[in-house]
């Protein structure tokens, strides 16, 4: 019965000893361990605990906890992008194939989400967008000389990379302020939440060049077979975070991500991939406007 | 004690004639050794015509135009890297590009600004890219890589403007088309030449990836002009 109270106390004045001998060293608290890492040497340990959570706090954004290295130098940024070849390829492989067992962030993010796939994916989904739907205007005026180029790079750019961007940030304040209400322990970085959806993104890149071909049906078939993909990823990946809170709240964050990843295809394919007899009006209109 | 002063009396017996005294001229030359003349000559070239300068300038230039036009593993387009290229030929790219006079709204083309802003953002978009994936590459030189291997498209763009000059449309956009997707290819090929040795090995296709897309972005612009 006095054992553990006297292991207690001998702790406490260990540490306090060892804050006497040594005011400038810094104390870190840790959940587990506490005796042995306190009853060592201080500076050793100190390094290894650091290196340990190096690795994992440099890749959690806003979370308030100690960082590596401050956002003004280099290494931070340099820690996002800590990927190799195929890494980026199993993610994207992931991202196109979800399995109803398999979060995506668990399974292929969770030791270093990375920027490198999210950026790129989106200025080659924008890049793609961009052209093809130039291109697929120019069935209408084959074989004129006055076809040239207007791809509207500017604005595929703002809206995608608004999506890309803002829509995580909300779903990840969203679930963040309900974790910290419920007092749940699981959550996303935002790091992370903004990885799942760039690489949400990546099925929209085949499918816009495929959105050319001039079939009505075949272009709503596509709508629906990459809204499909890239929307159970989202909500396999969110759902077991969000489905230990009311079944209101869980089913409403759920749709509500749904419902943006539809507007955004079906926005983008309504505004770049304009049906044929808006255009030819439009050019019969300004030649009309020419001859008067 | 006697003893030892009288020896050494004899034996500086010699040099008691010479007295010290301020009248004894001294000569010989003080001159301040200004440092070796070779290093001086190649340092300073203040004095040198401008002729002489320009053209140093230019032929540096167009030894690089050469080794991007074969590329080969040579490190002398990174040793002495230079962004007079790169701005001679974006220069040349965006004049020729840009098309819209104020009178037609429909035929419009990229304008000189767009163009200018899509070359050298891209290109320090797709430095920062490699220096933040490990690359060992300093910024300026990647510049100068990417803006040196931008020519193979320019050559495509000349060629493109003579082709459009005659022969049927269909026919010159087959040409166009062949002639842009060589260029284009040729000049990922060239800077992944020079780029690849000073990526990490296991992430060069992360690095070229962008390249490829830079390159198409400015091949797709030159053919759809």
């Amino acid at each position: 019965m006095a054992s553990p109270d006297d292991l207690k106390f001998q702790e406490f004045e260990e540490a306090t000893d060892l804050l006497l001998a040594d005011p400038g060293a810094s104390t870190l608290s840790m959940s587990g361990s506490s005796s042995t890492a306190l009853a060592g040497a201080t500076g050793d340990i100190k390094l290894d605990m650091s290196d340990d959570e190096g690795q994992e706090e440099s890749s959690e954004l806003l979370r308030g906890e100690k960082q590596t290295s401050g956002f003004w130098t280099f290494e931070y940024y340099q820690s996002f992008f800590n990927v190799d070849t195929m890494q980026v390829l199993d993610r994207v492989k992931g991202s196109v194939m979800p399995l109803p067992g398999r979060n995506f962030i668990k399974h292929t993010l969770q030791p270093s989400p990375d920027l490198y796939g999210p950026f790129w994916i989106c200025v080659t989904l924008v890049i793609s967008l961009a052209i093809s739907g130039n291109l697929s205007t120019f069935p209408n005026s084959l074989g004129s000389a006055h076809y040239h180029y207007r791809p509207q790079f500017h604005r595929a750019a703002v809206v995608i990379f608004l999506y890309a961007w803002l829509v995580p940030l909300g779903v990840w304040g969203f679930l963040t302020w309900r974790q910290r209400e419920e007092r749940q322990q699981s959550g996303y970085s935002f790091l992370e939440t903004v990885c799942v959806y760039g690489y949400s993104l990546f099925i929209y890149i085949p499918t816009s060049v495929l959105w050319i071909l001039p079939f009505e049906w075949l272009r709503w078939l596509l709508i629906l077979v990459a809204m499909v993909i890239s929307g159970s990823v989202l909500v396999l990946t969110f759902w077991p975070v969000v489905r230990d809170d009311t079944k209101v709240t869980a089913f409403a964050t759920v749709a509500t991500i749904v419902v943006l990843h539809a507007l955004l295809s079906i926005g983008c394919k309504m505004y770049f991939f304009q049906t044929a007899t808006p255009t030819l009006n439009h050019t019969a209109a300004i030649l009309t406007n020419k001859t008067h | 004690m006697a003893e030892v002063e009288e020896t050494s009396k004899l034996m500086f017996a010699g040099l008691s004639d010479v007295s010290i005294s301020g009248d004894i001229p001294v000569e010989g030359e003080i001159n301040v050794p200004v440092g070796t003349p070779i290093q001086d000559k190649e340092y300073s070239t203040l004095d040198e015509p401008v002729k002489d300068t320009i053209l140093r300038d230019l032929k540096a230039v167009g030894k690089k135009f050469v080794h991007v036009m074969y590329p080969k593993k040579s490190s002398a387009l990174l040793r002495d890297w230079d962004l007079w290229g790169p701005l001679l030929l974006c220069v040349t790219l965006a004049l020729m590009l840009q098309g819209g006079s104020v009178n037609s709204k429909e035929d419009g083309g990229p304008q000189f600004a767009e163009v200018f802003v899509i070359i050298w953002f891209g290109s320090v978009i797709i430095t920062l890219n490699s220096k933040l994936l490990g690359g060992t590459i300093s910024f300026f030189q990647s510049l100068c890589v990417l803006g040196y291997c931008i020519m193979p498209l320019t050559v495509a763009m000349v060629v493109c403007r003579l082709v459009l000059l005659g022969g049927s449309w269909r026919f010159s956009f087959i040409v166009r088309l062949i002639v842009v997707t060589a260029s284009f290819s040729w000049s990922t090929f060239a800077s992944t030449a020079f780029l690849a040795d000073y990526q990490p090995p296991n992430r060069k296709a992360l690095v070229v990836y962008p390249v490829f897309l830079f390159y198409f972005v400015i091949g797709w612009m030159i053919l759809t002009v």
